[in-house]
């Protein structure tokens, strides 16, 4: 059993640190109960703001992390507390002793057709942010029209919003909104693209340069206004309704496509194995570290560390470096046994 | 008075340090939600007595801090609810329009 470390959740979290581990001569358990590795990013298209490919970031983490033991399609279904580590059963019947976990399970999209008044599954011309990166990866969306002339993204959906039981910002959506519009101008150069935003959020590094190159370059337009309705016209187009809150008017207009930025939401899936483990949830209804500013990778149990997402909205970067901040504290711990 | 062909003009400068905030105050103990507006508009984008007369509840919670005589527009809310069923922030809207037009008198 000794040293054991096991990584519930292969996104790039989990495989960013399983890398660390390795090279700090552990041999880490990666768990990932999708049958591949990557998470979220992997299903991506490109990444802001330099529009790097997704897939081979995780490509290139996968071939870098060939010595981990991985397991693929696989759970954990129960946890017990031992003296001096965990003892896990996982769902293909292994049992395993760890002296220290990294939980690496990320978030979930938010589920836009929750938000009943933007009509998604319910009209023909509304996607989320993920279909249209399916889409841009190649797959087939009768959704989108074949020239579309006018284009909308409705920015926080199931974001900031407490009638969706999620109050915080998502932090990553005005970004991928902004990426969305100009990847949707390089292939509709004729399409007007619009931003329906309440405030916009771009702090990172380079991002504002990016917001700049959307509307200098590519002539995105930007309403602040929450889109309050989506309807449908009689010829098929939509309708949608904001509150133009700069000029002070009711605006509405329509469109031939509508984007939704489904936001980040804890990862409900994970909650028996955070109970067990008797991890606590934080006020935003993330996982609670056991310090929000200095020891965000750590939580309030022995041996238990987290990285990525599973603490609350994060970009790619602070992923990354997470993991490797969530590793090196697993490496510090060990010594300690 | 000679007459110089020219007036002066009001200022049109919000004045925030005369502006009175007793009434706000009072309006935010009744209706804490007075306090966590984000200005997104979907109350207004929402309303339907906004599209004819320009009510807005938005406006009317803004022009208030600043001072401005704008609860009037609330006589044309008709109490329908659907901003309170579209704010964000979980605003008890119609509970804000009653008690401003209570406040404001």
């Amino acid at each position: 059993m000794h040293d054991n470390i096991v990584i519930i959740g292969g996104g790039i979290a989990g495989m960013e640190a399983a890398k660390a581990l390795l090279a700090l001569g552990h041999t880490p358990i990666l768990i990932e109960s999708a049958p591949t590795l990557g998470g979220h990013v992997g299903r991506w298209h490109k990444l802001f703001p330099d529009l790097t490919s997704a897939r081979e970031l995780v490509a290139r983490l996968r071939s870098e992390i060939v010595g981990a033991n991985i397991f693929l399609g696989t759970q954990v279904i129960s946890m017990n507390r031992l003296a001096d580590g965990y003892s896990l059963k996982l769902s293909n019947g292994i049992v395993i002793n760890a002296s220290a976990l990294l939980i690496s399970t990320g978030f979930k999209l938010f589920e836009a057709d929750r938000k009943e008044e933007y009509g998604y599954g319910v009209y023909d011309r509304v996607i989320t942010n993920a279909d249209l990166e399916d889409w841009f990866s190649g797959a087939d969306d009768a959704r989108i029209p074949q020239q579309p002339q006018t284009v909308g993204f409705v920015h926080c959906v199931g974001s900031r919003d407490l009638k969706a039981c999620n109050g915080q910002c998502s932090k990553v959506c005005c970004a991928t909104a902004i990426k969305q519009a100009i990847e949707i101008k390089e292939r509709f150069p004729f399409a007007r693209v619009y931003c329906f935003y309440m405030d916009l959020r771009l702090f990172g590094k380079k991002y504002e340069d990016f917001y700049v190159n959307a509307q200098r370059d590519y002539a995105v337009q930007f309403i602040r206004g929450r889109v309050s309705e989506v309807s449908e016209t009689i010829d098929g187009h939509l309708q949608v309704k904001a509150e133009d809150t700069l000029s002070g008017k009711p605006l509405k207009m329509q469109l031939d496509l509508l984007v939704l930025m489904a936001g980040v939401v804890r990862n409900t899936a994970v909650q028996e194995l955070t109970s067990m483990a008797g991890l606590e949830t934080d006020s935003d209804g993330f996982l609670r570290s056991r310090d929000n500013e200095y020891a965000v990778v750590e939580s309030g149990q022995p041996g238990i560390f987290y990285a990525g997402a599973c603490t609350g909205p994060k970009t790619v970067p602070e992923t990354i470096a997470e993991a490797r901040s969530a590793a090196l504290s697993i490496h510090a711990y060990l010594k300690t046994l | 008075m000679t007459d110089f062909g020219f007036k002066l003009s009001k200022s049109s400068t919000i004045d925030l340090s005369r502006v009175e905030l007793d009434r706000f105050e009072e309006l935010c103990r009744q209706e804490p939600g007075a306090k966590v507006c984000i200005g997104c508009g979907s109350c207004t984008a929402s309303c339907p007595a906004g599209r004819l007369s320009g009510m807005s509840v938005r406006k009317v919670l803004l022009g208030l801090q600043r001072g401005q005589k704008v609860n009037d527009m609330l006589q044309c809310c008709m109490l329908c609810g659907k901003c309170t069923m579209v704010c964000p922030r979980g605003i008890n809207t119609r509970n804000l329009i009653l008690t401003i037009c209570r406040i404001y008198d």
